[in-house]
């Protein structure tokens, strides 16, 4: 009966305001009206209320404005049975109520600073384990992750399961279908953030399992960040709520899942979210409300059982997601992948300095392997004490029609994410500086080494099932075999970097396109060169080709680049023609190597944004990861905001990391040397390129001359610096003619 | 002898209450009036049958030769069909000069009331007047737009919003326009599906302007014109689509901006609404101008307290007919009946004034009103009666406040003279107030609010499809019978129904404007929807002039989505299944001429012409989309609409069960911007 749903969620709604708007009062008695306030680190003020109404609430006098309208938002209640017509007044209250949640939890952040844990992950021994709104890193990084389908979407689950082992069950099937899990409320005190800590389940953004908080109002967080995806990625203006609603309906893939008795506080919020076409799937006996309209089918589905809840609330909401069924003793998705092993819990740990750990894939003859085949040459850890030390050897061979030398990095660089993916182990870096950290879960399940070999066998023939015939993998624990590994790895390393870093955007007639965020940003269209690697710095040509090769309806696609427009400019007739029909007409030609003419536009998942800095006759380049102020006056986020959605903005360009120290950066622009400032993080994270690529124009002490924060954040700041130091970008023809 | 000779007087029948109409108050009244000795319409329907040939179409006295008289005998349909008139006229051109003067009569009647409030509007946009003003601006700048009007201005580069004084006087003097401008087109056309428009244009049946259609079809029906049933018809299209999309449409709106825009609200229906303790004053006709007017001054202290000098405890007002449903979707003003039970409101006894504008209204009344203490007022300049019990207050809007007093006053004067007070019980409750923008509301909030909502629900076939079902009550039917039957029908078989005018006010008094009826007499996917939006089966969208609202309804559905790309694409049909009035051929025309597949009940006058009837029934089907259609049984009229449905749904590729689409990653990148 939705006339019940409508008089609880209505009657909720008008609880949450008033509720909210006696602490609005108590705290314009406590605190000046000028006060500061909002969620940490984000450009998008209080998400919901900036991306919904387009009200940016920055001090404690702007909470007026939205609560206000909140107030006036709610609707008569539904009254008798000749009632009015409740489905629009119901959706109203939910929102209402939403707005509502969001200002208390500002006033939370105001009131108890330290209520939430701004980390990724939780501190379960400091008793820290609500994690508050995702800030706008957190929120990028994660959000790639939205974009390109790893994560095809989030379950935000409220309340608290019957017990710690249901609670686990639902949230590791979230967790093996790829899903975020946002974790808000609580039923009798009892939460399912405390539910999945006790059942030693590892949470945090990590494990892609995120207590926002123990109160409802909590769940708002889960809405802010699909809502500042749209703005980010979708390039959905704020205040346009038609088309901001429409694309979560559309394009985010979330639900509720309701665990425990419904009050009308939880209806209200239920309520809110159908506004996002995000439904609500009970494991109570509340009134259900089944046609479609608001929601893309059901809205609200009740009495299911806890065995059914993930694959129902899955279909409820019109989401495909693919299970690996791989044959392994553990569970396996990328939920797994941020997951940590920690010393207590270590059985058998391979490289990370103490030992070697190398990895190699290379191309076989056909006949030359058996596909399936996996030989542990050495002691396997089934039976080592724990902490052991070991060292290791990842030898794949691959064979395959289709196969071709140039994708053997390809498929290497996955193992590092494959091997991460199986619960209860961890793989940090690649090629000969892997460590791999199995813990006790996984050897009491029943994990060998020999499985890493089964996984790498089964996802490569999933995930490349086009180039890939077969698959024979052998790990060497004997010292002798890993050195020998080692020694026959590092000669294929280098021969392919310098293969790599010979290849030229003039050495080929095709680009690739990529359109794998267009899920989200449909405007968006990027082109990756040999040298202009993918924005988000997952993708580079050869990968490009690949995907290509493997998926020739994919969303990379060969783009022939035609008659060079422009050579300094970076521009190509192919590649115009190409961008417009695929950014749907939006985006009419853009140039590769400038950010000052027609830059190549950015969905807002770029690895890093570079602006001009007029005044220092430079550009300045800032990457997702640093949170502080750079010297154009905005923070990474607030750059993102500018210009992602796939709008082409003069002055800002985005693009990864590598491409920084790649020959034809920004080259149009004057290239490398106008570089005259970038974070600490980052100088130093591609320092050894940064003085190879200044070296190779003259100046092999660049890397000392350009400026970071710790010189200045305004470009009055680093001006004097780069004098000193002489930067080249100073007797630069002027940037701006 | 003379004396021996037996005249035969022949003795006058009274009809039987029980099978002339199903509403058990209506049945009280008709029999108190038979007590009374009080003739009524129900027994004058008993007395004088319908002209045989007048009712085949074919009776022609546009000139002096004739009438001329062509009924299709049994003669005529077995040999050869040589009907002439003494001009030479086919029972084909004179059925559709007929058909076409309906179409002239209605679209004027509608049109003129257009006319009425788009005067007032101008008062009220030049200031003339101080008891009318804007009461709505989001809709007047709502379609001012559509008018041309532009609702902001660029003053020093800044677009600044325009000052809404401006903004109405620009729109009054556009609005007033549309009845005679001397070049150009209506501008409200273009409202329409982008390819009905083209589809009108391509015929050339743009209407240029709203009086000019309408006197062409007297020029071209005179004697001696035109003389082609199929030219006739083109005409019609012009001057009813000048009604729909014209005067109608324009009516509409204004009095949207004037009094409100409709949103759900609560009210009754039926003779049960009078009072025995308070003033009561029915209400009947068709503009609002003149009823606002009496609902504002009935609820001033000054005519309340009045009232209580004379012994009453309020003032009641009640509705009959189009007036009622403006009022009732405004201010919730119930209504006391519809059109057949206009004088067995006075029948009560407790009606101390009934306060008449124009149409619909039967000159009987001051028959009836002269067996009782009831006034009976007329107060249009263009509607009075011979009548001397009659008294006439000309309405005017430059003192309306006044004039509304002086009936009010004259009501309560009225009170303490009662005598034969019987009101009978029945009334039920109802909702109503369901306009294009309160309907969007509904379907989703503020926020979300979309007819994609009722669409969606239509494609996965829990609605299968929607009916607009209106019009009058007619004497030679069972009063409200095929109202009631159709309707039922349809929402049993999950069929939404939009209702206007006098149908409206029948669902009410039979409770199916009451949201619980959807559990009783829907089809499980309908109750569900309705269930789910809190809404009834049968949304009551206004009066006669607000058939423009169902049209501007399904205009939205068609722009929602999903549904096709012209109203003639949707799983819709409309119906008028007690229709009497002339109105209801210029409504039925221009919903045929949009798209709209339009049955009948009782009969059309065309049966006369066989071959006109078919051009109707079934040629213009290929020229408009929408066709004619005649069925007395409202059963068989529910199934013809009904096949007519599930035949739209079949083109759409809707008419099996939807499937669950799962979206992966690749389907999302698939996704339009």
């Amino acid at each position: 009966m939705s006339r019940l749903v409508a008089f609880a969620a209505i009657q909720g709604g008008y609880n949450i305001v008033s509720k909210v708007e006696g602490k609005y009062k108590k705290a314009l008695e406590t605190y000046s009206a000028t006060t500061k306030v909002g969620f940490p680190n984000t450009a998008y003020y209080l998400p919901v209320i900036y991306s919904i109404l387009g009200m940016k609430v920055e001090t404690l006098e702007d909470i007026k404005k939205p609560l206000d309208f909140a107030r006036k938002l709610l609707p008569p209640h539904v009254k008798g049975k000749h009632h009015l017509p409740y489905l629009g007044p119901l959706l109203d209250a939910g929102m209402a109520a939403l707005f509502a949640f969001e200002i208390e939890e500002a006033l939370r952040y105001l009131e108890q600073p330290n209520f939430y844990f701004t980390s990724e992950e939780v501190d379960v021994d400091a008793g820290k384990i609500w994690l508050g709104a995702a800030d706008d890193t957190v929120f990028r990084k994660r959000g790639v992750e939205f974009v390109d389908g790893t994560a095809p979407g989030f379950a935000a689950i409220v309340g608290a399961a019957p017990d710690p082992e249901t609670a686990k069950m639902i949230v590791e099937d979230y967790q093996r279908r790829n899903l975020y899990i946002f974790l808000a409320a609580n039923q009798n005190g009892t939460t399912v953030a405390q539910q999945l800590i006790k059942a030693g389940v590892q949470i945090g953004w990590n494990t892609r399992i995120v207590p926002f908080g123990p109160d409802i109002s909590s769940a708002i967080f889960a809405l802010g960040f699909a809502n500042r995806a749209a703005m980010a990625f979708g390039g959905i203006k704020a205040g346009d709520y038609k088309k901001m609603l429409h694309y979560n309906k559309d394009r985010i893939f979330a639900f509720v899942n309701a665990l425990g008795d419904v009050n009308a506080e939880w209806a209200a919020a239920a309520a809110g979210c159908v506004n996002w076409g995000f439904p609500t799937i009970a494991d109570t006996d509340i009134p259900e409300i089944l046609p479609t309209g608001i929601c893309t089918y059901e809205h609200v589905v009740a009495n299911i059982a806890h065995k059914d809840m993930v694959q129902k609330s899955v279909e409820i909401r019109g989401l495909k997601v693919s299970v690996s069924t791989i044959d392994i003793p553990c569970s396996f998705g990328p939920a797994y992948e941020g997951e940590r092993v920690r010393g207590p819990e270590l059985i058998a740990e391979m490289g990370g300095g103490k030992t070697q750990c190398t990895e190699l894939v290379k191309m076989a003859e056909m006949s030359e392997i058996e596909d399936g085949k996996v030989t542990v040459v050495g002691p396997d850890i089934d039976s080592v004490k724990p902490g052991t030390r070991l060292p290791l050897g990842i030898f794949v061979q691959v064979a395959g029609r289709e196969f071709q030398t140039d994708f053997e990095p390809i498929l290497e660089r996955q193992i590092h994410h494959l091997v991460n993916y199986i619960q209860g182990v961890m793989h940090i870096g690649q090629r000969d500086i892997a460590w791999v950290r199995v813990g006790k879960g996984a050897v009491d399940k029943g994990f060998t080494l020999k499985h890493i070999g089964v996984v790498l066998h089964a996802k490569f023939h999933q995930d490349f099932k086009k180039i890939v015939d077969k698959v024979q993998v052998t790990l060497y624990t004997n010292k002798e075999d890993v050195d020998k590994l080692t020694t026959r790895a590092r000669a294929e390393y280098r021969t392919r970097d310098e293969r790599v870093e010979k290849m030229t955007d003039e050495a080929v007639e095709t680009y690739y396109s990529c359109t794998l965020c267009q899920s989200f940003a449909p405007n968006h269209v990027c082109t990756v060169s040999p040298e202009r690697t993918g924005l988000c710095g997952a993708y580079n040509w050869m990968d490009c080709k690949a995907s290509f090769e493997i998926n020739p309806t994919g969303p990379n696609q060969p783009i022939e680049k035609g008659e060079c427009i422009d050579p300094v400019l970076g521009q190509w007739k192919g590649v115009n023609d190409f961008v417009f029909k695929a950014s749907r007409g939006a985006v009419k030609q853009y140039n590769f190597y400038s950010m000052l003419k027609d830059p190549m536009t950015t969905c807002g998942c770029c690895e890093c944004i570079a602006a001009l800095l007029p005044s220092c006759n430079g550009i300045m380049t800032v990457n997702r990861d640093y949170t502080g102020d750079t010297p154009c006056g905005m923070k990474f986020t607030t750059l993102a905001g500018v210009m992602g959605g796939g709008a082409s903005s003069p002055g800002f360009v985005g693009h990864s990391k590598f491409n920084i120290t790649q020959r034809k950066f920004v080259n149009g622009d004057g290239g490398f040397l106008r570089l005259v400032w970038m974070p600490k993080i980052l100088k130093e994270e591609i320092k050894e390129r940064i003085m190879k690529r200044g070296a190779e124009l003259g100046y092999p002490n660049l890397y000392d001359m350009i400026a970071d924060e710790t010189v200045g954040i305004t470009e009055d700041q680093i001006r004097p610096f780069l004098e000193e130091k002489g930067h080249p970008a100073l007797s630069l023809p002027p940037i701006i003619s | 002898m003379a004396e021996e000779k037996v005249v035969k007087v022949k003795e006058k029948k009274v009809a039987n209450p029980e099978e002339v109409t199903i509403d058990p108050a209506t049945k009280q009244m008709l029999k108190r009036a038979q007590e009374l000795g009080i003739e009524t319409v129900f027994d004058r329907a008993e007395n004088l049958k319908p002209c045989n040939i007048g009712i085949q179409g074919t009776c022609c006295k546009n000139c002096a030769m004739g009438p001329c008289r062509l009924p299709l005998t049994k003669s005529v349909t077995e040999g050869e069909d040589d009907r002439k008139g003494l001009c030479g006229a086919t029972p084909n051109t004179i059925a559709a000069r007929n058909f076409a003067r309906m179409v002239a009569s209605g679209a004027a009647a509608h049109s003129d009331h257009g006319r009425s409030v788009a005067e007032v509007f101008l008062s009220v946009a030049r200031k003339e007047t101080k008891d009318y003003k804007i009461k709505d601006e989001g809709k007047l700048l709502a379609i001012a737009p559509h008018f041309g009007v532009e609702t902001t201005v660029e003053v020093d580069g800044k677009i600044m919003d325009r000052s809404i004084d401006e903004i109405a006087l620009e729109v009054a003097e556009k609005a007033y326009a549309e009845w005679g401008k001397p070049e150009g087109e209506l501008y409200y056309l273009k409202r329409a599906p982008q390819p009905l428009y083209e589809r009108w244009k391509k015929l050339g049946e743009l209407p240029r302007n709203i009086d000019r259609e309408i006197v062409e079809i007297m020029h071209r029906t005179h004697m001696g014109v035109d003389q082609d049933y199929k030219n006739l018809i083109k005409q019609c299209t012009r001057a009813s689509l000048g009604d729909g999309w014209g005067g109608s449409m324009i009516a509409t709106d204004l009095q949207d901006v004037m009094f409100g825009t409709p949103s759900p609200l609560q009210s009754e229906a039926n003779l049960g609404i009078m009072k025995t303790d308070q003033v009561n004053i029915i209400i009947h006709g068709h503009e609002p101008i003149l009823s606002e007017m009496i609902v504002a001054a009935s609820q001033t202290k000054e005519m309340l307290d009045y009232a209580k000098t004379k012994g009453a405890k309020g003032i009641q007002l009640g509705g009959i007919c189009c007036t009622g449903n403006e009022i009732l979707q405004r201010h919730g003003v119930p209504p006391a009946g519809n059109f057949l039970q206009q004088e067995l409101a006075i029948v009560t006894g407790a009606c101390d004034a009934m306060v008449v504008d124009v149409q619909c209204v039967f000159q009987n009344l001051a028959n009836v009103a002269k067996c009782f203490h009831t006034k009976l007022i007329t107060t249009h300049r263009i509607a009075k009666m011979e009548q001397d019990n009659v008294i006439h207050i000309q309405f005017d809007e430059h003192h309306a406040m006044e004039d509304a007093k002086r009936i009010v006053r004259l009501a309560i004067d009225n009170f303490p003279n009662r005598k034969n007070v019987m009101i009978p019980k029945h009334k039920a409750v109802q909702i109503a107030g369901f306009g294009v923008e309160s309907i969007q509301y509904h379907l989703g909030g503020t926020f979300r609010g979309s007819y994609y909502t009722l669409n969606d629900n239509i494609i996965n076939g829990r609605i299968r499809g929607i009916a607009g079902v209106v019009g009058c009550n007619n004497a030679r039917t069972k009063h409200n019978e095929q109202h009631i039957v159709l309707v039922k029908e349809l929402i049993k078989n999950d069929v939404i129904v939009l209702s206007t005018g006098c149908n409206g006010i029948t669902c009410a008094m039979e409770g199916l404007l009451s949201p619980e009826t959807a559990q009783v007499f829907c089809g499980p996917g309908l109750a569900e929807v309705c269930e789910t939006v809190g809404i009834p089966p049968v949304l009551h969208m206004g009066s006669c002039v607000d058939n423009s609202r169902i049209l501007l309804a399904a205009t939205e559905v068609v722009k929602a989505g999903g549904l096709g790309k012209d109203i003639c694409d949707l799983p819709a049909a409309g119906a008028a299944p007690e229709w009497m009035s002339e109105k209801a051929i210029s409504i039925g025309q221009y919903f045929v001429a949009s798209g709209v597949y339009t049955l009948f009940g009782l009969m059309l006058p065309v049966d006369g012409a066989p071959v006109f009837q078919n051009y109707l029934f079934k040629e213009v089907e290929k020229i408009y989309g929408g066709k004619w259609d005649v069925e007395p049984d409202p059963i068989k009229m529910a199934q013809k609409m009904i096949a007519h449905i599930d035949k739209k749904r079949k083109a759409l590729g809707i008419d099996k069960a939807r499937e669950r689409v799962l979206m992966d990653m690749e389907a999302r990148r698939q996704l339009e911007a």
